[in-house]
């Protein structure tokens, strides 16, 4: 009973409690030489966007920005709430759809979007321009002697068989508070029954629960965790190539993979529409790159790996399904069963 | 001729302008089944999608549970990138999904479905309901799931159709018109299979057209031969009294004549006797070309009918060659007859008749005292009968005159004629499908051919 409590009132803070505050965790304006200041909501860390926008201007420096960075369901409640900005940005496809579904985007078609192919786009309405797979992020000391798992069943034979090593350094999303890792997680489980084989295992061994990404990398290269299921590749690989990527390995499992579509689009609310469609224009330049290059976002083109796999996650009405309060509250309640466990 | 307009371009514009409102008929007829059945597909899918949500609906320690299934979703997304709502209402309460769209909507007895357009955000939005009774602990609950979908995917197939339709539409159209051309044409032939029977018909060719009509044409063609009819009557009427009339005029002259030649040998006085002369002269002109006259109606007459009996050219020759003889002797001419056999077909009384007048021209035209001579030929298919002379030719003026009715040379100055003679001759030679051919003679002379079809 008090789980559900606990669900419906997320419920109501995701969709309800629309007139609070957005809960900024981080902002930075970039001001332009001209008038206009294209107001950017996104859940991408500055870290990671700043080159792209540093490019941006450089390209068009009369166009100044302003980059907010909040969480997805954040975001979501925001721009559903009417609140003002020009280009959204969020890595949430789910919640994305669902803005564009319901009427908060605005259509928008250049030759940057034409050039998309059919799956990275919806309606003219909203536009990916990554395509980035989960991934579990192992620290190799913690591993040491064991076999790096190739599969999700490898790894559930391991942390099986290991309870001591593992117990207290498995770290995943709180899927109640992170939209990735809700998405990640309710795709997962629609794909696979190793989720929830997966996580009654993960349950056992006491895991933490993380909000983002970046955090669980820098526990795992910090040695504090030995494990961090389905983070973001792109965050991962940003970290491996840093000088603490030392003792960290990337799995991408073969038995199928997660791919996110990351998202933009041009809310009802823009007034700096032009300006928005350049710098959407920008954006899937960027992402339909063929080349891996600099950026740490990867571009939209699938990698041969992920060819073999079923594609990215679809965006479409089916993104919807899990965003109904009913089957979250569903979701969540097994996800709660299976992973806070109490050993006692 | 002033025209008043083509019947076949008439007939190929009144067929395309069918075509034309045909083509828009089907075209439109296609758009609107298009649009139906793009609708229908969509209503399936949205019906199906309802009970696949319904049939997840299950009761739970007494209450109402729905876990909205994947796959409800997923075929809603498969065909078009159309924007997706819905609603689960709980005897009358919301349990999950979007109010609005089930607003003005009356929910469907449980086990039903009902389908209904209404407007979502400014756009038409197509609704599926359908109503299932759950057993809740103790209570019936009946609850209405909605599932609505604009129809954007449904208007992109129709457009697609409909544009299809047009350009098939465009090339029927296009087909028809040429089809139409075609048509008319066709139908326009048999008239002129008629006309063209009517202008290759010879001047004096007067028999009613044979031709079987088509049906529309037949009173056309009736009243064609009625006027042939009365022509050709009428032509007889005066053909007749011509005969008639020469036949009156004949008579008479003859008793004149023989009065004439007593008179002539009772007088003795010299000046009488070469009145008397003249006399008898001009009443055989007259008799002669009253003859002619005759002659002339009876060949209008006869032609029309040529008999298909076989005759010999050289009996012809021998017999028109006895009747001139006299005139000849008067004039001391020699007619020399070199006849072989040459059959043709046709009537013997016209040739005779064709004949006497050429060697009539022939005497009349020779100075005294020369020959004339009648030859009888075959040359491959054809006989032939030339009569030559030794008198003046034809001289400079084109031949085709002197058989024309009535028509004389400048070198008949002096000679007394009708212009008839050469006209029944070539009229004869017409009706049995042979030439007449008028030449001068090397040195001089004429030289007049009948050239035949041979039996
Ligand atoms: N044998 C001929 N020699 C010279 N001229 C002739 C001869 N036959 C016919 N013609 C010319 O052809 C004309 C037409 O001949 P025809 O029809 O017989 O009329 P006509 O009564 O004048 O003889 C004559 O007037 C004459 O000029
Ligand atoms: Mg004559």
């Amino acid at each position: 009973m008090r789980v559900i409590h606990f669900a419906a009132s997320l419920i109501l803070a995701l969709w309800a409690n629309a007139s609070a505050a957005l809960e900024v965790e981080e902002q930075r304006t970039y001001p332009g030489t001209g008038p206009t200041t294209l107001r950017i909501l996104s859940t991408a860390d500055l870290d990671v966007f700043e080159p792209f926008l540093l490019s941006f201007q450089a390209s068009v420096p009369e166009i100044g920005i302003d980059y907010t960075v909040s969480s997805s369901a954040e975001v979501f409640r925001a721009v559903a709430a009417g609140e003002a900005f020009d280009v959204v940005i969020s890595s949430a496809m789910d919640l994305q759809f669902r803005l564009a579904n319901d009427g908060f985007a605005q259509s928008f078609v250049s030759d940057a979007t034409e050039a998309l192919p059919d799956w990275a786009k919806w309606r003219n309405l909203i536009f990916a321009f990554t395509s980035e797979p989960a991934v579990a992020v192992i620290s190799t000391r913690a591993f040491a002697g064991l076999p790096v798992p190739r599969t999700r069943q490898d790894l559930i034979s391991i942390l099986r068989e290991n309870p001591e090593r593992f117990a207290g350094t498995i770290g995943t999303y709180d899927v109640r508070s992170s939209g990735l890792g809700y998405l990640f997680a309710t795709q997962e489980a629609r794909i696979s029954d190793a989720y929830w084989r997966l996580s009654e295992v993960m349950g056992r061994l006491d895991p933490q629960l993380y909000c983002c990404s970046a955090q669980m990398i820098d526990d795992v290269s910090s040695g504090q965790l030995a494990l961090a299921y389905n983070v973001l590749g792109s965050y991962a690989g940003q970290r491996l190539a840093g000088p603490e990527g030392e003792g960290l390995q990337i799995i991408l499992f073969e038995d199928f993979d997660n791919v996110m579509l990351r998202t933009a689009l041009i809310p009802n609310t823009a007034t700096a529409v032009t300006e928005a469609g350049a710098f959407v224009d920008a954006l899937l330049e960027v992402g339909n790159r063929t080349e891996k290059g600099e950026w740490v976002l990867p571009p939209l083109a699938p990698s041969s790996a992920q060819e073999l796999s079923f594609g990215p996650i679809r965006l479409g009405p089916t993104l919807l399904v899990y965003l109904d309060p009913l089957n979250r509250r569903a979701f969540l309640e097994s996800w709660q069963s299976a992973i806070e466990q109490t050993p006692d | 001729m002033k025209t008043s307009g083509s019947i076949s371009r008439r007939l190929t514009v009144l067929l395309a302008c069918v075509a034309a409102l045909l083509s828009v008929l089907s075209w439109s007829m296609v758009t609107s089944f298009a649009r139906q059945a793009a609708e229908r597909t969509q209503d399936n899918i949205l019906e199906a999608s309802a009970s696949i949500i319904a049939e997840a609906l299950r009761s739970e320690d007494g209450e109402v549970r729905l876990e909205l299934p994947y796959s409800a979703f997923s075929m809603l997304g498969a065909i078009s990138e159309d924007r997706v709502f819905y609603h689960v209402t709980q005897g009358g309460a919301t349990l999950t999904g979007t109010p609005a769209i089930s607003a003005d909507f009356v929910s469907p007895a449980p086990g039903q479905t009902r389908l209904n357009t209404t407007t979502y955000q400014d756009e038409p939005l197509r609704v599926a309901a359908i109503t299932r009774v759950i057993l809740a602990g103790a209570n019936r609950v009946a609850v209405t799931v909605y599932v609505g979908q604009t129809r954007y995917g449904v208007s992109l197939i129709a457009n697609d159709l409909s544009r299809t339709a047009a350009l098939l539409s465009i090339a029927f159209f296009t087909v028809a018109v040429a089809l139409s051309a075609v048509v008319a044409r066709t139908s326009l032939h048999q008239i002129n299979v008629i006309a063209e029977a009517v202008a290759r018909r010879g001047p004096t060719d007067l028999r009613p057209l044979r031709q079987t009509p088509p049906q529309e044409l037949a009173p056309l063609l009736q009243s064609l031969n009625r006027l042939i009819d009365r022509l050709s009557r009428s032509l007889r009427q005066s053909e007749d009294f011509i005969a008639e009339a020469a036949h009156r005029i004949r008579t008479p002259l003859a008793t004149v004549r023989a009065q004439a030649e007593v008179a002539l040998h009772s007088v003795d006085d010299v000046t009488e006797k070469k009145r008397m002369r003249q006399i008898i002269r001009a009443v055989d002109e007259s008799s002669r070309s009253a003859g002619q006259l005759l002659d002339h109606a009876t060949v209008a007459y006869r032609s029309e009918n040529i008999p298909d009996t076989a005759i010999d050219l050289a009996q012809i020759a021998s017999t028109a060659t006895a009747a001139l003889q006299p005139t000849a002797d008067m004039k001391d001419i020699d007619i020399h007859l070199d006849a072989n056999t040459a059959m043709v077909r046709g009537d013997d009384v016209l040739l005779e008749s064709a004949l006497r007048n050429v060697l009539d021209n022939a005497v009349k035209y020779s100075p005294p005292e020369t020959s004339v001579t009648v030859r009888v030929r075959t040359a491959g298919a054809s006989g032939e009968i030339t009569v030559s002379d030794s008198g003046p030719g034809l001289g400079d003026e084109p031949f085709e005159k002197y058989t024309e009715r009535f028509q004389r040379g400048k070198n008949a100055e002096g000679t007394v004629g009708s212009g008839l003679g050469l006209t029944i001759a070539r009229d004869v030679v017409l009706a049995h499908q042979g030439r007449i051919e008028l030449t001068n003679n090397e040195g001089n002379g004429t030289c007049v051919s009948f050239i035949l079809p041979r039996a």
